[in-house]
């Protein structure tokens, strides 16, 4: 029977892989069916998930363990509770307080974190002494790392119009972003196609067993 | 009171948490660490509200036979399925109703919810993106394109970065000589990544993090109240 199980398995992953890849012909019910199918076991893992590693452990375990030591937590649980009423209609309003929380709480964090993490730290480790290295490329590439985040940020403000030198330092900082943009497609092009050769050595290994998994 | 309890809420709890930043001591030293965690438990909630939202969408769908109701009845049972799975015999690290499921182990050789996940989520996630490749391959035409200062500078590093990363193209320029080994494709692009690319992906990040600090300011002196919705 293990066996059995084993093969199905393996058959079922061949059936979908091929359902996804008739997508490449046109749209067709057996794409549409799998990408469902998708969508559906894609919620359900994720209530799953959210359930056994973020409510238990975090909510249920403490409460029920100790809820003399734990009654705190009773807050954050009736706010949770409010979140779900959204689902009617009549009383989707009371979801707000906890909605409240929540983005007063993102808020609040975010403000000093992002300001410590993506603009000091960032501002520090940029503006760094080019000439500290012998080496002629590595000060070359330090310039090019100062220069490139300062224009770069100078691209981001929109409040001035980007014209005369504030444009042109602008246009070199479009420059810098789009070397960034080539590499992080280029790391993407081939993220993507090494899923697509996982995929045909599931189809020829796995499932046909014409090469060796 | 609908509406200003909530903008007092936001309020309130932003500004307790950045000045319990500059604060180290109780109850302000605690405070961050404990709002944190209700807001795990609460966002919890809100991602199985998501999923509950999902549900009651594609049972409306049915119900009102709205176009394409057929493929709505195959959401909801793979959704049905996966949750009762693995709220019966739970998951890899947990037990579910009916215990760790050791007889049903036997049987299909895992859990149900992990036998759906390893046979089924995980092929149907991988081949979803997979079909990207063919996707971004029709996108890098368009995009590079070679019209323009930018869209060369674009496909100049993608490719660079692309034969950088494989032995073809440490091949092609293995016969530079050594003063000349900074145009060898590997380093060539351990250049890129490590300096122009920096560069633009700093600018992002210094960007973003101001734009995030600007909206966060906004949102607690409520200014922008767009997440309390329209009505």
């Amino acid at each position: 029977m293990l066996g059995f199980f084993n093969i199905l398995g393996i058959w079922l992953g061949a059936l979908f892989t091929f359902a996804i890849f008739s997508f490449l012909y046109k749209d067709n019910p057996f794409y549409k069916t799998a990408e469902h199918i998708f969508v559906g076991l894609s919620a359900g893992y994720w209530f799953i998930y959210t359930i056994y590693s973020i409510l238990i452990p975090n909510l249920y375990n403490p409460l029920t363990s100790n809820i003399s030591k734990n009654w705190i937590l009773l807050i954050p649980a009736i706010l949770g509770i409010m979140m779900l009423l959204r689902l009617i209609p009549k009383f989707d309003w009371i979801s707000r307080y906890p909605i409240a929380l929540i983005i007063g709480t993102t808020s609040g964090v975010f403000l000093l974190r992002y300001l410590k993490s993506d603009v000091i730290n960032q501002l520090t480790a940029t503006l760094i002494n080019p000439f500290s290295s012998g080496d002629w490329v590595e000060v070359v590439g330090k310039f090019m790392l100062i220069f490139g985040t300062l224009t770069g940020v100078i691209y981001f403000y929109f409040s001035k119009k980007h014209t005369g030198t504030f444009g042109a330092t602008a246009k070199i900082g479009i420059y810098f972003l789009m070397i960034s943009f080539g590499a992080a497609f280029g790391y993407t092009a081939m993220a993507r196609i090494s899923l697509l050769i996982g995929r045909l050595q599931f189809l020829l290994g796995d499932w046909l067993g014409l090469i060796s998994p | 009171m609908k509406r200003k309890l909530p903008l007092v809420i936001t309020f309130s709890i932003g500004v307790l948490l950045i000045i319990s930043e500059f604060i180290p001591h109780k109850p302000f030293g605690t405070l961050s660490g404990e709002l944190e965690e209700w807001f795990l438990i609460i966002s919890g909630f809100a991602i199985i509200l998501g999923q509950l939202s999902l549900f009651k969408v594609n049972l409306f769908k049915v119900r009102f036979k709205q176009k394409d109701w057929q493929f709505s009845i195959v959401t909801l049972i793979s959704f049905v399925i996966m949750v009762g799975f693995g709220l019966l015999w739970g998951t890899e690290n947990s037990s579910g109703i009916f215990g760790n499921g050791s007889s049903i182990i036997q049987l299909i050789g895992d859990k149900p919810f992990d036998y759906l996940f390893h046979n089924v989520y995980q092929h149907l996630q991988a081949t979803m993106f997979s079909l990207l490749a063919f996707f971004i391959a029709s996108a890098a035409y368009r995009a590079f394109i070679g019209r323009t200062i930018e869209s060369n500078l674009l496909l100049i590093a993608a490719v660079l970065v692309m034969l950088g990363n494989t032995t073809l193209g440490g091949f092609l320029t293995s016969w530079l000589p050594e003063s000349l080994k900074f145009l060898h494709l590997p380093e060539l692009k351990q250049f890129i990544m490590t300096y122009p690319t920096t560069a633009g992906q700093r600018a992002i990040m210094i960007g973003t993090g101001l734009g995030i600090i600007g909206s966060s300011l906004r949102i607690i002196l409520g200014i922008e109240r767009s997440y309390l919705g329209g009505k």
